[in-house]
Parts: structure tokens; sequence; C-alpha cells
């Protein structure tokens, strides 16, 4: 067997190599998945992250006993959480900042993770504690300064730890889309501090709540918004709407997704590949096969000599796969590591994903070898120890066509050969053809990150600064900006986060006023198109609408969460597909319409002269007014950071994998070919065809078969990103299914490479083939 | 008769050998063979199994080397070519027919003959090197629907279409049984009769050597003998 194995070992590692990639896949990220699971959940557990999250625009500390005191809640805390400006040394802009408030007795919930330092001492107000990642990049160790405006008040504060909290395991500033760890702070503050900066001596505006063991999160959801609704509840939710949370799990939803969708692929063609090898050499060893039958081998003997050399096939295939998958799952734990704050990791190996995998592996080889087995069994062994009658061709009507069009010989054999082993070149115009849909699959990510970028960046958001204003103004406001220096253009928006309520569902969203002809930030929809809200009605996101189960015509119910808490009742105008959208928006003049009340800006964009920028930020620091700036420069590069880094990495894995297939199927292929044709392809030679010519015959078939799985590949790859889309979107967002020639040539280009690589390599055994010997021997 | 008057014989070997090497073993195929084969004339290589008639051929047209000594095609010195050197040379000039016929199964024997009229200069069309050996009727058919000795006659024919120089042939009757061997022998007979094609016929068969203008016995790698055949017989006459 071991002989038999020597014999085809370039084309068994080919197909170990294929079934190790489905492996690799399965074992990677099941292994990453659990592993981030059971970090999660031990991290939850010792931090006692809270289950159900409430806010309030001010409600007395009592409410935090009354919600205590709720059916079903264990625990409930309340804290005062609020914006604030800081100015950090070194740094020409100003930073946002969130500010926690610390309970005097201690948290009991959320539990911040010190990682240095101390938090800070309840005797000195100006002490605070800051998020790790945030201090790290600024070098903010225990003992440095820093400047906030808090509640309109420039103050100085002091740093006394670095800390990491399960509630902040993925951080989004608001209105954000991407972490941003250098300009957006979490600071931890004593109640006592924050209460005095705030003026809410005696009251919170946050409440967590844990859960009792068999507590009904619905049930406890409702409870809060009723006893926070005279306080000005804004809406409790769950943690499916608490953003880290909500992130996190959508990333663990997406793991499960690639480990579900990709590795049946590969099993499939792995099996088909052993199948054809295994096919292949049977056939050179009949006369051995007879032989062993007629000396009296049972069948079962013969049977179990090819299977093992299947099934050795398979071990080989599944502890590559092993390898691979957890040298895979190292990169990512690595980078989720680096992307998610987790303070420590608990390693989990997926032993799951290795039993399920080694099974799945070493059956797929066997299922595979034991076609061409029964086969072999079939045969008298008479008939096993002659030469194998010389294949029929057939006349049929593709032949009949073929014979019409004059091609020459060389051509002629190659169209013939695919006709006489139909399903032969089904396996390899599959193989291939998967391969590229995997690399347009994989391709496409980009496609869909730019398409975002340019959606988000270049069509919808062309402003550079956005300016939140600490309270709302009227839009003499946006006069006013336009005298900040550097400043060329402003424009007035008004924002508001409600809760959006159609029947039993609702959603907590915000809600966008737009002015007419706004040039700067615009309403655009996934196919580039410019929304201008009508003179009435709501417009909204496809995915808002599917959430609220609600089409246009009917009217929603939208509770704003900040004064001055109208509640609206709006018809929805219109519909638009708009993957990253989540807000409802309307035209500025139906909003204050509807409210009853003047026009009002609560935030501005800009349009910023570049050399200017400093100016303007210094200017920033130091107008009350302003809560909060972002500069979409730096959003932007923020974005392109964090998903060229991930995404590099993921394409690169799909894209070895993808190679892999084409190379697996494409060089087994060809080295079958050589196998059973090099008798007559030594006799082209000897005709006096060249080796090109003789070559051509060999690789035209197999480039032949490549290039007619490249389109079919194509549309496998629009069906592989399009289940992508649907495994990947989330309730936060949906990825734009939009995939662009350049990623159809990219990928074609690539196994067609990857294919014509191969197929060369079987070419320079046919050019070593030496004719005398070759002509003898007859197999 | 034979046409040694003919001044420049159509190959001429002088002092080959060829040496195998497996592993430590020399192997002596050809220990000092000198030949010459002039235009129009044909040859019958007599010898046992492992005499080095092969060999020799394979030689003579150009799939194998010689490992020592000098082959001459006409003026052209065979043993300095390159690899391309002598593709072009069997391609333009050599007509092969080998023991188990070498046809590609998934041409018709019309399209087998076309195989090599596409790449020859002065070919004829498949259909008439077809019907020179009788198998006008059989042109659409592939060879696992032909007989041995139709699939022999369909070799010759793709060997001639190209009209060479020199037509080899390495045991053509070898797989067949006699009555459809004399049928290819009258086939080679009428290609070198009419088409004045100088013809190298291995065989191991002592009856056929009558047809030949001139036989040449190997044993062991030499030549143990060379003569004239006083007077040529028909194929048809031959019997085994």
């Amino acid at each position: 067997m071991l002989r038999d194995l020597r014999r085809i070992w370039a084309q068994a590692l080919a197909i170990a190599l294929v079934l190790g990639c489905g492996i690799m896949v399965l074992v990677g990220a099941q292994a990453t998945q659990s592993t981030l699971i059971q970090t999660q959940a031990a991290y939850y557990e010792r931090h006692r992250f809270a289950d159900v999250f409430a806010g309030a625009t001010r409600a007395p500390e009592d409410v935090v006993q009354a919600a205590a005191l709720i059916p079903g809640v264990a625990q409930a805390e309340g804290r005062i959480s609020f914006q604030a400006v800081l100015d950090i040394a070194g740094m020409a802009e100003p930073a946002t900042g969130r500010i926690l408030s610390l309970p005097a007795a201690g948290p009991a919930l959320n539990l911040p993770l010190v990682r240095r330092g101390r938090l800070p001492d309840p005797d000195r107000p100006d002490e605070v504690a800051l998020a790790e990642p945030f201090a790290e990049i600024h070098g903010l160790v225990p003992g440095s300064r820093l400047r906030g405006v808090l509640n309109g008040q420039l103050r100085e504060l002091t740093v006394t730890g670095w800390v990491l909290s399960p509630e902040f395991i993925y951080t989004m500033p608001p209105g954000a889309m991407m972490p941003d760890d250098r300009r957006y702070a979490l600071i931890w503050m004593t109640d006592a501090a924050a209460a005095a900066a705030m003026d809410m001596a005696g009251a919170v505006n946050e409440i967590a709540v844990r859960l009792a063991r068999d507590g009904d999160e619905r049930a406890v959801i409702a409870a809060l918004d009723r006893l926070l609704d005279p306080y000005g509840g804004t809406g409790a939710y769950g943690r499916d709407r608490q953003v880290s949370h909500a992130f996190l799990d959508g990333e663990l939803q997406q793991l499960g997704a690639m480990a579900a969708f990709m590795p049946p692929i590969f099993l499939l063609i792995a099996a088909f590949l052993v199948n054809m090898v295994l096919g292949r050499l049977i056939t050179m060893e009949r006369a051995q096969i007879g032989l062993m039958k007629a000396l009296g081998y049972g069948r079962a003997d013969i049977a179990w000599h090819y299977l093992k050399l299947a099934l050795l096939i398979g071990v080989i295939g599944v502890l590559a796969g092993w390898g691979f998958g957890w040298w895979i799952a190292d990169a990512m734990i690595g980078l989720y590591g680096d992307f998610f704050r987790f303070p420590f990791i608990i390693r989990d190996w997926g032993t799951q994903a290795l039993v399920i995998s080694a099974i799945l592996g070493i059956a797929t080889a066997g299922l595979g070898g034991l076609r061409a087995v029964w086969s072999s069994l079939k045969l008298p062994p008479a008939e096993a120890m002659q030469p194998p009658a010389p294949p029929s061709f057939a006349r049929g009507w593709a032949d009949r066509v073929l014979t019409r069009i004059r091609l020459r010989q060389t051509t002629m054999m190659i169209f013939r050969s695919i006709i006489r082993w139909p399903g032969r070149a089904v396996i390899t115009l599959f193989g291939v053809s998967a391969s590229v849909g995997v690399l347009v699959m994989s391709y496409f990510m980009f496609d869909a990150v730019e398409r975002l970028a340019d959606s988000v960046f270049q069509q919808a958001n062309r402003q550079q600064v956005t300016l939140m204003l600490a309270h709302a103004q009227s839009d003499a406001a946006v006069q006013d900006a336009l005298t900040l220096p550097g400043v060329l253009h402003a424009e007035g928006a008004y924002a508001m986060p409600v809760r959006a309520v159609h029947g039993h569902r609702n959603r907590l969203t915000a809600l966008q006023g737009h002015f007419p002809d706004a040039e700067l930030a615009r309403l655009v929809d996934d196919a580039g198109r410019v929304v201008e809200p009508g003179a009435s009605g709501l417009i909204l996101p496809e995915m808002l609408a599917r959430a609220l189960d609600i089409r246009a015509g009917q009217v929603l119910r939208l509770e704003m969460m900040a004064p001055p808490r109208a509640i609206l009742n709006l018809p929805v105008a219109e519909i638009i597909p708009q993957g990253m959208g989540q807000e409802a928006h309307i035209a500025a003049a139906a909003l204050f319409d509807a409210m009853g009340s003047a026009p009002q800006v609560n935030m501005i964009h800009l349009s910023v002269q570049s050399d200017r920028m400093d100016d303007l930020n210094a200017a920033i620091k130091e107008t009350p007014a302003v809560a909060g700036l972002s500069d979409w420069a730096e959003v932007r590069r923020q974005f392109d950071a964090t998903l060229s880094e991930n995404l590099l990495t993921m394409v690169g894995i799909y894209t070895l994998i993808g190679v892999l297939i084409a190379i697996g199927v494409v060089y087994n292929a060809a080295r079958i070919q050589l196998s059973e044709r090099s008798y007559e392809l030594a006799s082209l030679r000897v005709l006096g065809f060249s080796r090109a010519e003789v070559g051509y015959v060999l690789v035209g078939e197999l480039m032949l078969l490549t290039a007619l799985a490249i389109p079919l590949g194509w549309g496998f790859g629009y069906w592989l990103a399009l289940g992508l889309v649907g495994a990947m979107s989330t309730d936060m967002f949906q990825i734009p299914f939009h995939i662009t020639r350049r990623t159809f040539a990219l990928a074609a280009l690539a196994v067609f490479l990857a294919a014509l690589g191969s197929v060369m390599m079987v070419r320079r055994r046919l050019d070593r083939i030496d004719l005398a010997t070759a002509l003898k021997a007859r197999d | 008769m034979v046409h040694d008057s003919s001044p420049l014989p159509v190959f001429r070997a002088e002092g080959v050998t060829r040496v195998y090497k497996t592993g430590t073993v020399e192997v002596w195929a050809l220990r000092g063979v000198d030949l010459r084969l002039a235009e129009g004339e044909m040859v019958v290589l007599l010898g046992a199994s492992g005499s080095g008639k092969s060999t020799l051929v394979n030689i003579l047209g150009g799939l194998d080397l010689p490992s020592g000594g000098r082959v001459f095609f006409r003026d052209r010195e065979l043993t300095q070519a390159s690899d391309r050197q002598l593709t072009a040379f069997r391609r333009d000039h050599v007509g092969f027919v080998f023991q188990f016929y070498n046809l590609v199964p998934s041409l018709t024997a019309r399209e087998n003959v076309a195989l090599v009229t596409e790449i020859a200069r002065n070919p004829m069309t498949p259909e008439e090197a077809l019907d020179r050996v009788g198998l006008a009727h059989r042109m659409d058919h592939f060879p696992a629907e032909m007989s041995g000795g139709e699939q022999q006659r369909v070799a010759i024919a793709r060997a001639i279409a190209k009209r060479p120089d020199v037509l080899l042939c390495d045991e053509p009757t070898g797989a067949l049984d006699s009555k459809t061997g004399i049928q290819v022998l009258e086939a080679l007979h009428e290609v070198n009769r009419d088409l004045g094609t100088a013809t190298v016929l291995i065989t191991h068969n002592a009856a056929i050597q009558r047809i030949a203008h001139r036989v040449v016995v190997l044993a062991d790698g030499r030549v143990i003998r060379d003569d004239a055949n006083a007077e040529r017989v028909l194929p048809a006459q031959v019997s085994w």
C-alpha cells in the first residue's frame, strides 16, 4: 500500500490538501467561535455583565430600589452617564468622552477590571480612570492629566488607572460606524464627582439590571419602561441591543456560518478526486488485481487494500486540516483579540469540531474510494489480467456538430475526450468552478466594503466635520458656525433618538430631519441615488421597515427619547434599500410641522479649508455650545485601518483555499490524463508532432474545461456571495450586494493561472517521456 | 534487383552502438552496426527477440540516439541533430508503422490520417491514402470498430499519407493472423512499388524475408548477414 501511495504521492497530497481546506475552515472557525464564546461567557460571569439596560433624563435614586423589586430582577444599579469634550495633550482635535459614574459603595454590575493603577478615590472629585485602549494610545499613565469640558465647565482631571469593562468589549462612539480608540474615551468617575459636575445629586440617568435565573426579559423591560416613563425614560433594552454585545454576537454568528457554509464544498470535491485517482490506480493495476484474485485473494481483501489507501489520504487530509485549522484559529483569535477588548482569552481547541471533522474527512475519502473499489471487484480475474479494451467512441449529435465544423485533429481529440468521459469533465468543471466561486465570494468582500465606504464617505457624508450641539438651537446657529475659522460652508441638521413603534414591534433608532438643498450630508440609497424626503411622510431603510413589519402608506409612531419628548404619528412615504441605514428620515419642514415648533438644529455639518483644521479644532475646544465633533477624514482612516487588516487576512485565507482547490482538481485531472494517454501522446511525438503540439492536447483539454468552468464559477460565486450577505448581515447592518467586474476578472485570472501552472507541471512530465519505451509499454 | 548504384543512400549507419544502463548493469543493444539503405529499397530486418532490430530502427527514425557511431539521412547527420530537428525530420521524412498500430482511439480512420496530413508539407488526401490500403469504405470508423488488420492498414495509410522518404515498420504483422498479415504486407509492397518509398521492415518471421530486396539479419547487436534476394516474391505467395 505504501508503494501505491508513493506512486501517487503528489496526487494524494493534492487531494489531502483540498480535504484539509474543508477541515481547516471547519476547525478554524469552530475553534475561534468556541474560544470567543467561552471567553465572552467567562468575562460576563466574572464581571457581572448586566442583562437589561435603561436610560432616563433624570430619575431619583430610589427608582433603582424600585427596579430591583421588579419581579424577575436579581439586582439593579444606577449611574450617571454623560458626554464630555476632552482636550488631550498632543492632539489637535478634541476627543469625545463618555463619563460613567462609579457607585459610592463600589460597583455591583458591569464591574470594571483595573488593568493598571487604581479606581478613583471617592474623596478626590478630579480623579478618573480611563478605558485602557484610549489611555494606551495617548500614554495617559496614572498621574497624567487631561482637560475636559464637563457640562460646559472646563475641568482638570487626573488619571488614576486603566480599566476594561464587559460592557465595552467593542466600543462604538455615538453616531460612528467603527470603533475609534484614539478619539473616543470611556471615563470612570466617582458618583459624587459626576453628580456634582452634572447637578445630578440624588439622581441617576442610567439603570442596569441583572435578571434572576427565571426572569422574563420582556416583562422586565416593559416594567422598567413604565417605571422610568415619568423621568424621561429612553427605553429599556436587553443585551441584544447593547452595542458591544450585539457586535460580538454578530461576529460569532458569522463564524458559525463560515463553519457550516464552506466545508461541504471541499469535502464533496475531495470525495470526487479520491474516486478519480483511485479509479485510475485500479485500472492500471487490473492485471495485478486479476492475479491476486486468481491466487485466491477474496474480494474483501482486495477492496480493503485500496480502501486503506483512500482512508490514509483521508487521515492525512484530516491531520493537515487540524494543523492549518489551529493555525488559522490562532491568527483569527489574535485579530479578534485586537479588535475586541478581552482581558483574557480562554482558548478552546474546538474538540467537537475535531471529532466531527475527523469523521467527515475520513468518511469523505472512504466514500470516494468505495465507488472506485467497487468496480474493481466486479471484474472476473481472467478479464482483469487482459489489457483493457480500447475505449469505444460513439457518434452522438455533439460529435456530428464537431465533425461539421472541421477542427484540427488535435482539437478534435480534446473534444472527443470530453464527450467520451463526461463524468470526469463534470468533476473538473465542478471543482474549478467551486474554486472560482470561492474567490469571487472572497474578493466580493472588498467590493462590499468599497461600496460601503463610497456610499458613506463619498455620497452621503461629504462634510469634513460634524458638530454635535449640546442643545437644539434655532437655525441661526448655522450662520454662527460660518464664523468659525476655516469654515467654507455650513449646513444644519436635526437628529433625535426615538422609539419607533408599529403594532407590537418596536425599535430604538434615530429620526433624521433633512433640510432642503442639503449639499454635504445627504440621504443616499444602495443604488447611489440621492433621496430627497418629500413634503410629508417618513423614509425608512428596508431593514428597519422589516424589523417593524411596516409598509409604505402605514403609520409609524415615533416617541422621542429626549426633550421635547414629542410623540409623532407619521405615515411611511417610502422604503429605500440602504444596507448601512438604521434610521428614519423626514424633511425638516414636515418634522417641525408635526412637532408644532419652529425649525431647530442640533447638528451642524461643515466643509472646512483643509489647512485650517487645527484652528477650527482649537476654537471648538473653547465653544461650550458644541458637545462633540466628528472629523470625517479621521473616521475614514479608522474605517480603512480596521477593515483592511481584517479583510486582508480573510481574503488571504480564502484565496489560498480557492487556489488550492483549483490546483488539486486540475493537477489530478492532468495526471490521470497523462497516465491514460501517454501512449497516445507518445505516438503523436513519433508522428512528428512537436512537444508543444502534443502538450496542447493535454493542456488544451484542461484549460478548455477551466475556461468553461469560469463562467459557471462566476454564477456559483454570485450565489455564495448572496449566501454570505445573508449569513453576515445582522440587525445592525446589511452588506451591500454588488460584485464588480474586477472581482470576477481577478477570480478568473487567479484560477486560470493556478490551473495553467498545474497542467504545465504535468506537461513537464510529458516532455520527459522516453518515446522508445513509451511505445512499448502498453498498460 | 538491388539499388546499390544510387550515389547517395537514404540511410547510412556507421559503427552504431547503443548501451542501456539499468542501475549498474550495462546492456549492449547494438555493438557496432553498419548499414546502408538505398532509395526505393525494401529491406527486411530479421532477428530474434533482443537482437537489436527495434533499437536500430528507433535510431534510424530519430526516436532514439546512439551511444556511439554516426547515422546519416541522405547528407544530414542525425546523430548531431537536436530534439527539435529530429521532430522535424520525423514529421517531414519518416513514416512509422508499429506492431500495435498506435492509432488515436478517439479519432476515426480518416481523422487518424488527417492528423498527419494536417502537419505534412506535401501530403496526399486522407481519402487517397486510405484508398491505397483498401479502406475507402471504412473511413468513418473508430479504431475500436475495426479489426486488427484494418487498424494496421489505417496505420500504414497514416504513415504514407505524408509521402515519406522512408517507411519504418516494426513488426507490422506481429499481432495479426497470417491472412490479415498478408493483406498488410501487400499494402506495404504496393506503397514501395508505386511510390518508391524506401522501406525497412522488422520481423522475426523468416517467411516474410522473401518479399524484400535485401535481408539483414541481426544477432546480439551485430549484423551477421546482409544478403540481396536474388528473387523477390509477392506477399500473396508468402505463407506462415
